[in-house]
């Protein structure tokens, strides 16, 4: 038992909670499932209480709220515009479920959502659908002008097209992986370097292994706040490529 | 097998390191089975949980999605809009009340000066009153002075033509003496006053 605790990848299985099939479709309630829903509760309880007086003069919660509420408002006007601002919710919406699950990710026991990449993959494709949906029934065939950049000599023009065409096609690989790998590396390492001290402990004793323990011991403890860093950083890089790409779709042909 | 290739490309050095740290404590069946079992199914890209996964995280994000774009997000913009609204009507209305007091400033200044200006003049006018009749009494008071003292003279001038008139017959007592102590004889006042007078 012990050493399938100290397996670096155990932490990222799923376990069945309740069986639900649909179909040819396992769609059980697994650890994954509950740890997503119980991120949502959680903004749930967050946002109800942040919100519930309502005051002028904001208190503590309140202001917390709101201080999240214009920092992602400012990330949307910022890279997509006022106009941007229709999509807020959306954006919000994605930051705060990332963030909480990257966050809820970081205490020790609890399942990472996103270290898994069909997760990050399907948040990426929401974002691509809702660009691709909203760009062509925005602007129809002139959606295709994101292809098609504005002020390029007309010799360059079809390899720019062609650059535009692949660059777009890998953004929804890029936005997903970027995410999901920095969450995995992240807590692969945490859990690594912590096995370690454990590992030197077990394997030499508490004498000569707690001395061995300290480099990996160090590491750990310099790792945790990093990781509480990118797991912030991620959420708010998700984000913001969302409302950049989200801008394209608004404005084309820039 | 991609995924397989995949996995052991970031499995193998950590499988590795967690090999030799602990190849010196546990017995090798325990390592085999622990190795064998991380490596079968890489659970990242495990995709028996694939439907699952998408299936709840679209529920979850949909619930997500609506609670916030329903009822929170609006209710932190109504108050954030509230707030602001409140601050610019408030620093209207302190532009409008500082107009207001400097306007009352501005004519409690204009009334400062005026009265300044009246008691100014009132000041004036009281000195040039004061002076007026400063100078009247003292006219009147030279005038008075000046009746006075030519009284005083005519009065002077009568006392001394009287005395001058009196000198002549004193005289003459004063010689009708002196000539009956000298010589004797008596000489009428008469004569000696001729005699005077002849001089």
């Amino acid at each position: 038992m012990i050493r399938a605790g100290l397996d670096p990848i155990s932490q990222f299985k799923i376990y069945k909670l309740a069986e639900l099939k649909v179909g040819k479709y396992d769609l059980s309630f697994t650890n994954a499932s509950f740890m997503m829903l119980l991120a949502v509760a959680l903004i749930g309880l967050w946002m109800f209480f942040g919100t519930r007086k309502r005051e002028l003069v904001p208190g503590r919660g309140q202001s917390f709220v709101e201080v999240t509420y214009e920092f992602v408002a400012g990330l949307v006007r910022s890279s997509a515009g006022a106009d941007g601002l229709k999509f807020f919710p959306f954006v919000f919406s994605l930051f705060i479920f990332i963030l909480f699950a990257n966050m809820l990710g970081m205490i020790p026991i609890f399942f990472t959502t996103t270290s898994h990449i069909i997760v990050t993959f399907t948040l990426a494709m929401m974002v691509m659908a809702l660009v691709v949906g909203y760009g062509v029934f925005k602007h129809g065939f002139k959606f295709l002008k994101i292809f098609w950049p504005s002020g390029i000599p007309i010799v360059i023009l079809p390899f720019v097209s062609l650059l535009e065409v692949i660059s777009f096609l890998s953004r929804p690989i890029s936005l997903s992986v970027r995410l999901w790998a920095n969450m995995l590396a992240g807590h692969i390492l945490l859990k690594l370097f912590a096995g370690f001290c454990i590992m030197m402990v077990t394997a030499f004793g508490l004498f000569p292994g707690a001395l061995g323990a300290i480099i990996p011991f160090t590491l750990t403890f310099a790792l945790i706040p990093l990781e509480f860093l990118v797991a912030f950083v991620q959420a708010y890089v998700f984000a913001l490529l969302t409302s950049v790409y989200l801008s394209d779709a608004l404005h084309p042909g820039h | 097998m991609t995924f397989m290739t995949l996995l052991s490309n970031l499995t193998l050095p950590v499988s590795d390191i967690v090999m030799m740290a602990a190849a010196a404590a546990a017995p090798d069946d325990v390592l085999n089975m622990e190795h064998h079992e991380a490596s079968a199914s890489f659970p990242p890209f495990d995709p028996q949980y694939f439907a699952g996964q998408i299936f709840w995280l679209l529920i979850s994000f949909a619930i997500l999605y609506f609670m916030l774009s329903r009822v929170f997000l609006p209710r932190i913009g109504q108050t954030l809009e509230e707030r602001s609204n409140r601050i610019a009507d408030d620093l209207d209305t302190a532009a409008q009340m500082q107009a207001q007091a400097e306007d009352a400033s501005k004519s409690y200044e204009r009334s400062l000066s005026d009265a300044r200006a009246k008691a100014h003049n009132v000041a004036e006018s009281t000195r040039a009153s004061v002076d007026a009749e400063l100078a009247k009494e003292m006219a009147e008071a030279d005038a008075l002075a000046e009746k006075q003292s030519e009284l005083a003279e005519t009065r002077i001038r009568k006392i001394r033509t009287e005395a001058m008139a009196n000198i002549d017959s004193i005289a003459a007592d004063v010689a009708q003496a002196a000539i009956e102590a000298v010589s004797g004889k008596k000489m009428t006042a008469a004569a000696v006053t001729k005699a005077i007078k002849a001089r």
